[in-house]
């Protein structure tokens, strides 16, 4: 029950958010000096009447603020125009969300199985070889730009032939087996799995690290030990799990992060997610576009911050809502 | 708790690697700022003829295997019939010796004084390419320096924009408390909870496109600040709700202080030891979204140099696989962002033993 009204709570806190956002969104881009249909009237192949349709959807000929208010009615309705391509804005959506997601759920499963473990080593190894090297290695990973790296990763899958160069799928994808399809994908997703995850890496050791550290250094931990438990015992049943409550909010950062950092590995990759999808649109100047991924990468980015605190709720039942 | 700089600088500079850290960056910094010394060419060299020249080999033992005076070969451009790609091979016939502090194009120190020494150059007629060239035959070499002007400089000033609304903003909101701290803290909210990336992005494709590089560099400057002032504000406004309680402040309010005075002079001066952190940890973060931006074409535009726009050619299969050296930009943002690194990690637990910010 308790967990019920801290959802519910949380929740509602995030509507005035989206709320702001919107609104900061649709100014920022309606500053932009663009006609939000010129792109549309160029292409030939879009009927006239869906031009006017998008005119009438938009109230072009009204006061912005008037603009602002149809703007909104209908991304709530899910209505969210046409591309310039004149595909429906919602389609397009729905076609490079999951894609997203499978990168960022990828990312996160290694960068967990992999990262704490490697934390707990460093601080059960505090000031030892194995600490330093795995400090000096996380600060790598930190400071590589992804781009960068995934043009060295680019490189390889080149010189290399072992991996493709991009996209999700290779040509073939329809023709495969429903096994084949997976070992398809995964194939595809190694590689910028790879660079994202190495640069989350970094970030989740070192917190895992410096959690634990201090979990270490509280009085019940020295307690279980002075009852004469096992070392093992003691990190394992006591410390660990107080130690990866604060992860839990990471995640939500870190899904934040992912959002924005995957756009540019998404870019060199050509791979179909959403940062591309967004990147593309404010290339072509694509406004429709532009301001639905806008608003649905903050959207996913909110519901993942819930998601996280929803479950630290979860795991430690002492945290309030603020 | 107030430090005084100098403790903490000196505290650094006792860690092994931050030192290290440190003089690589005073290299680099001094480096891009005598670019016109140190490149062979001008800004806005370019030689189509020797488009894609890999970097020119200097040799010290010549062909009786005997030590020589360091000097280098040009190279023939040929077009190979069977790839279809240019090749380039060096001219044995005429060696061009290299030169050190010897005469080469006219600049200004300083803007003021003219001056024409270059650190390394190369005899007349020769061609000295040490990093290669690129698709319009430009030194790849100077342009690094050049570009490093940019890339290294853009984070430090987007800092004087960030730091002051972010240390204001959080202050008030903090100071003042109520609904003006709920309001304030909702926007800054907003403001994180849109995507980063996507956010630059937009912002900076909302500027038009008949700008000066001038006009656009600073743009690029405003558009980063704007990025990272919300999540420093709240920081800030979570330190200055404990620091008002304090009895100093009571007393500067029962002295009838205004309280933009008291924010000021009295609360902020006690985050100095926070802002001494964030700032070397904010300024590599400001280098990568440049360079980012400008990977994307988004940023600093060409013909000017920054070191994302240069490494936007390496992304070509072509390029990547036989022209290796367009990649060398990269490897100066990695060396950049990771010494501002080791550095703002040093100074924090210098100055924040038990810190849980990692």
């Amino acid at each position: 029950m308790n967990l019920l009204i801290y959802i519910i709570k949380r929740f509602i806190q995030t509507i005035p958010l989206l709320f702001i956002v919107s609104i900061i969104g649709f100014f920022l881009i309606r500053l932009c000096p663009v006609d939000p249909l010129g792109e549309l009237r160029l292409n030939p192949s879009i009927s006239r009447q869906t031009l006017e349709a998008e005119k009438i959807r938009l109230g072009l000929d009204k006061p912005i603020i008037v603009q602002y208010g149809l703007w909104l009615k209908s991304f709530i309705r899910g209505d969210m125009g046409i591309c310039t391509t004149g595909e429906k804005v919602s389609d397009k959506l729905k076609e490079r969300i999951p894609n997203t997601l499978l990168l960022a759920a990828a990312v996160i499963f290694f960068t967990w199985i992999i990262g704490i473990p490697l934390g707990i080593v460093a601080a059960l190894n505090k000031g030892k070889a194995i600490d330093r090297i795995l400090t000096i290695l996380s600060g790598i990973g930190m400071a590589i730009p992804s781009f960068f790296f995934a043009l060295l990763m680019l490189l390889l899958a080149v010189k290399t032939g072992l991996f493709p160069t991009g996209g999700l799928t290779s040509y073939n994808y329809s023709s495969l087996s429903t096994g084949g399809k997976v070992i398809d994908i995964a194939h595809h997703l190694i590689l910028p799995v790879l660079v994202l995850f190495t640069i989350s890496l970094s970030g989740l050791q070192r917190q895992m690290r410096s959690n634990l550290l201090d979990v270490m250094e509280s009085d019940y931990v020295k307690y279980a030990r002075a009852k004469g438990l096992s070392e093992t015992k003691v990190i394992f049943k006591h410390a660990l799990r107080n130690a990866v409550n604060p992860l839990i909010t990471l995640l939500g950062f870190e899904f934040a992060s992912l959002l924005s950092g995957a756009a540019l590995t998404e870019f060199v990759f050509q791979y179909p997610g959403l940062g591309r999808l967004i990147l593309e649109a404010v290339l072509k100047s694509d406004i429709n576009l532009v301001m639905a991924s806008l608003m649905i990468g903050t959207i996913m980015l909110v519901a993942g911050n819930l998601l996280a605190d929803i479950l630290l709720k979860i795991v430690d039942p002492r945290v309030e809502a603020s | 708790m107030r430090y005084s700089q100098d403790g903490i600088f000196k505290q650094m500079m006792r860690d092994k690697f931050a030192s290290g850290a440190f003089w690589v960056l005073i290299v680099l910094y001094l480096c891009v700022f005598s670019a016109v010394f140190i490149s062979p060419y001008p800004k806005d060299y370019s030689d189509r003829r020797s488009a894609y020249a890999p970097p020119s080999k200097i040799y010290i033992i010549n062909e009786y295997g005997k030590l020589s005076k360091p000097y280098t070969y040009n190279y023939i451009r040929s077009f190979d019939e069977n790839t279809f790609q240019i090749k380039y091979r060096e001219d044995r016939s005429k060696k061009y010796s290299v030169k050190y502090f010897s005469k080469g194009y006219k600049y200004k120190i300083f803007g003021i004084i003219p001056f024409d020494r270059h650190f390394i150059n190369v005899e007349n007629g020769g061609k000295l390419y040490i990093l290669g060239t690129d698709i319009n035959g430009r030194d790849n070499f100077s342009r690094l320096l050049f570009g490093g002007q940019i890339s290294l400089t853009v984070g430090f000033l987007a800092l004087f924009i960030c730091f002051p609304i972010g240390l204001l903003y959080g202050g008030i909101s903090g100071y003042i408390g109520g609904k003006t701290d709920f309001i304030m803290m909702r926007v800054a909210e907003a403001v994180m909870s849109i995507p980063a990336f996507y956010l630059l992005i937009i912002l900076a494709s909302v500027l038009p496109a008949g700008m000066t590089s001038i006009q656009r560099f600073a743009l690029i400057i405003v558009i980063l600040a704007f990025i990272g002032w919300a999540s420093f504000a709240r920081v800030i406004r979570g330190m200055v709700l404990s620091i008002k309680e304090a009895d100093y402040i009571t007393a500067a309010r029962a002295f009838g202080a205004s309280k933009i005075h008291i924010i000021v002079k009295h609360v902020l001066p006690q985050t100095l030891s926070y802002v001494i952190v964030a700032i070397t940890l904010t300024v590599p973060s400001y280098i990568l979204a440049e360079s980012g931006l400008s990977f994307l074409g988004l940023g600093i535009q060409q013909p000017d140099a920054s070191w994302g726009n240069m490494l936007k050619e390496a992304q070509d299969f072509v390029n990547i696989t036989s022209r290796p050296w367009l990649l060398a930009p990269g490897f100066l943002i990695f060396v950049a962002v990771l010494a501002f690194n080791i550095i703002g990690d040093t100074i924090r637990d210098v100055v924040d033993p038990k810190s849980k910010v990692r």
